[in-house]
């Protein structure tokens, strides 16, 4: 598919640019929808749609009210502090379990590994309403229900599958002859833990890290049911103003979304490459 | 090796005289052990946060001790009455009630037990705050038959009693014969009438609609995931983007995105409308319905099916197609007897993953669906928070995660939980 030879036939090179037309036609599928909504943001009507001015360029048609409004309402400023506070601590316990736990079952011989894994990734195959019934029945019956504590906690909880397999994944890499050298030359566990093996699983962590982040971030369904209105976050704020059509701000708070994902899309790139090329360096 | 007279010569021993084995044995027990420390915060963690909160909800969907929690001395005479008998139960029944009834009412727990017991039965509800009203005013001597068939006919009513007795064991199926449009009656299990049942049709529309959306991500997946397989890697790379920025953009600015295009007044209809397609009075209905939920989640599960095709794709080598074309294969031929069959591990890894995740969903729903293009989670949502009937809710949570728990260990069997990729 790559490039067409000299020799194809007309039916052949039809079929070649029909096929890419096809797949620009599902990219545009893809992305179109994601772009939309940043000009729309810009919308100086309170419409979900391109205005006549918007369409012309017109400068009149466009401003920066919605993002104002993002800025100054208490509303969702309430909500961006709330989701500020939650999702670094979800992520935190999350990382730190969930790193400690990949870093045990990495290790070659793990009674009921198999059965262990299970239970760990198991939050992240539930489906999430479920969860959050779960969730919603035993909290409350614990009096967690409604509280800081319980949106923390079930945060933390859905992250950890995905900090355990990005570890799980920098792990396969890990040479564990580096290990026993550096007993051999002296170091204690806990020293060769922190000089040894955390420089060189730590792209898998932070990437671990992201994910948890953006779980606990993104994360509506769970704290829909288990937080009160005190723990309401940024997805929540959003869910309540997409079906009670409030405002365009909406708009506004998902293009800021969107340069978030880009940031974070960037990040783990280069971790990845930073992961690969140190593990280029270790004889394997 | 045998430098200690001491020990028996036939047996390896390390330096302070342990036998090898032994000593190899501690130090495998000593490293399962340390493995196992590093796992237990997490395991233990998991356990408390999110097994325990599945282990509740399965308990919760068979669970009804509200009976015999409400009525202990009702329960326990009625224990004695035949459920198939003609005869209204004696007057130590009737009494047992009344005790029980005048506690439940100083706890205000009767209004509870009525609208559990009015799931299974409408008018119950009605039946035990009626009574409760009038229980003060109840003569203590007797006789309470009467009575209690004085404040409402009800209680002289065999189906009332009947109802009483079934529901109190501390377990149910009752919950579960709900979700499936089922009711226990005097003769057993029997469905519904046919305008009352409303579940079976959610499951099948879930599964329907579950389907379709995993059929559109194959369809529109599998020549993206093409494409980047034989592209060379840096163009591929930088189309990865494409895929990649949405599967990482918020679940609700994407749904909010749909919402913006896909509403009478967004920017499709009016696109349609300015280009003529359509007239202006004739506007397509393209959100609240079937159709928004099915293109909105398509484009949201879709990069999870791009994601496994590709990297099963990637593996496939060239050589095997150009060998079925210098035997004389057309185009179509190499592609469909050669490429296609070892992708099909690829579309087997996607296409579950895709259902798994589709079936349980209920953000995009909730918010594009309207009424007939909801799933089954957001019944079991309008259950937890709006009627509050969380046995039901549990029993269809339980119903699903069942389903999905089955799938799971098809994909298990497929992919290998270990081979789960991200990003």
């Amino acid at each position: 598919m790559s490039a067409l030879p000299a020799y194809a036939s007309t039916g052949q090179r039809a079929w070649h640019y029909s096929f890419r037309i096809i797949c620009g036609l599902i990219f545009f599928f893809l992305i179109f929808p994601i772009l939309v909504i940043l000009p729309l943001s810009f919308n100086a009507q309170n419409f979900f749609t391109f205005t006549p001015e918007m369409l012309t360029l017109d400068p009149a048609g466009y401003s920066l009210k919605h993002y104002e409004d993002f800025f100054t309402n208490p509303d969702w400023q309430q909500a961006l502090t709330n989701s500020f506070a939650i999702a670094p601590v979800a992520t935190l316990l999350a990382t730190s379990f969930g790193t400690l736990a990949a870093i045990g079952l990495s290790q070659s011989h793990v009674p009921y590994r198999s059965a262990i894994m299970a239970i760990l990734i198991s939050p992240m195959i539930v489906p999430l309403i479920i969860s959050a019934a779960g969730m919603y029945f035993f909290y409350s019956r614990i009096g967690l229900q409604g509280t800081y504590l319980g949106v923390v906690l079930a945060h933390a909880a859905l992250g950890t599958p995905f900090v355990i397999i990005t570890v799980t994944a920098t792990l396969v890499g890990f040479d564990r002859s580096l290990v026993r050298a550096a007993a051999s030359l002296g170091a204690n566990p806990v020293t060769t833990f922190f000089k040894v093996q955390m420089p060189l699983i730590v792209p898998g962590v932070v990437s671990g890290a992201l994910f948890a982040f953006i779980t606990s971030f993104d994360e509506v369904v769970v704290v829909l049911f288990l937080g009160s209105a005190g723990q309401k976050t940024l997805p929540w704020q959003m869910f309540t103003g997409l079906r009670e059509q409030i405002s365009p701000t909406i708009l506004a708070v998902a293009s800021l979304m969107v340069a978030i994902s880009i940031i974070l899309l960037t990040v783990l790139e280069l971790l990845r490459r930073r992961s690969e090329r140190l593990r280029g360096l270790t004889p394997s | 090796m045998n430098m200690h007279p001491q020990s028996d010569p036939q047996v390896l021993t390390t330096r302070d005289g342990t036998p090898l084995k032994v000593s190899l044995a501690k130090a495998l027990r000593r490293e399962k052990l340390r493995s196992l420390a590093l796992i237990a915060p997490l395991l233990i963690f998991i356990l408390v946060t999110f097994a325990a909160p599945i282990a509740d909800m399965l308990l919760r969907s068979v669970e009804n001790g509200i009976v015999e929690n409400t009525l202990p001395k009702t329960v326990n005479a009625l224990s004695g009455w035949d459920v198939t008998s003609s005869q209204l139960p004696g007057e130590p029944v009737y009494k047992a009630l009344y005790e029980d009834l005048k506690v439940a009412t100083a706890e205000k727990t009767h209004t509870r037990l009525g609208s559990r017991l009015n799931y299974e039965a409408s008018g119950m509800s009605s039946l035990f705050r009626k009574t409760g009203r009038r229980i003060k005013r109840m003569d203590e001597a007797g006789p309470f038959a009467e009575q209690f068939i004085d404040i409402d006919k009800d209680w002289g009513d065999l189906a009332t009693w009947r109802l009483l007795k079934r529901y109190s064991p501390k377990y149910t199926p009752g919950y579960f014969l709900n979700a499936a449009d089922a009711q226990l009656t005097a003769d057993g299990i029997a469905m519904k009438p046919e305008n009352e049942r409303i579940y079976l049709l959610l499951f099948a529309r879930t599964l329907f609609l579950s389907l379709t959306i995993t059929l559109c991500c194959l369809l529109l997946g599998y020549p993206i995931a093409f494409l980047l397989a034989s592209l060379p890697l840096r163009s591929a790379n930088l189309l990865m983007i494409l895929v990649l920025l949405p599967f990482w953009t918020s679940l609700l600015v994407r749904t909010s995105a749909w919402k913006v295009l896909l509403q009478q007044e967004g920017v499709i209809n009016d696109f349609l409308v300015w280009i003529g397609v359509i007239g202006d009075a004739s506007r397509l209905v393209m959100i609240n319905n079937k159709t928004g939920t099915i293109i909105a989640m398509t484009h949201i599960l879709l990069p999870f099916m791009i994601l496994p095709l590709f990297s099963v794709m990637k593996t496939i080598s060239p050589s095997y197609v150009r060998a079925a074309k210098s035997l004389g294969a057309t185009d179509w031929t190499a592609f469909w007897r050669v490429y296609f069959p070892q992708t099909v591990p690829g579309i087997g890894a996607g296409a579950i993953l895709v259902f798994i995740l589709a079936i349980g969903y209920y953000i995009t729903p909730e918010l594009v669906g309207g009424t007939d293009g909801i799933f089954i989670s957001n019944r079991i949502a309008y259950h937890i928070s709006s009627s509050l009937n969380w046995g039901l809710a549990a029993a269809l949570g339980v119903i699903l995660l069942g389903a999905v728990l089955l799938l799971f260990y098809v994909y298990d069997k497929i992919v290998g939980i270990d081979n789960v990729k991200l990003g």
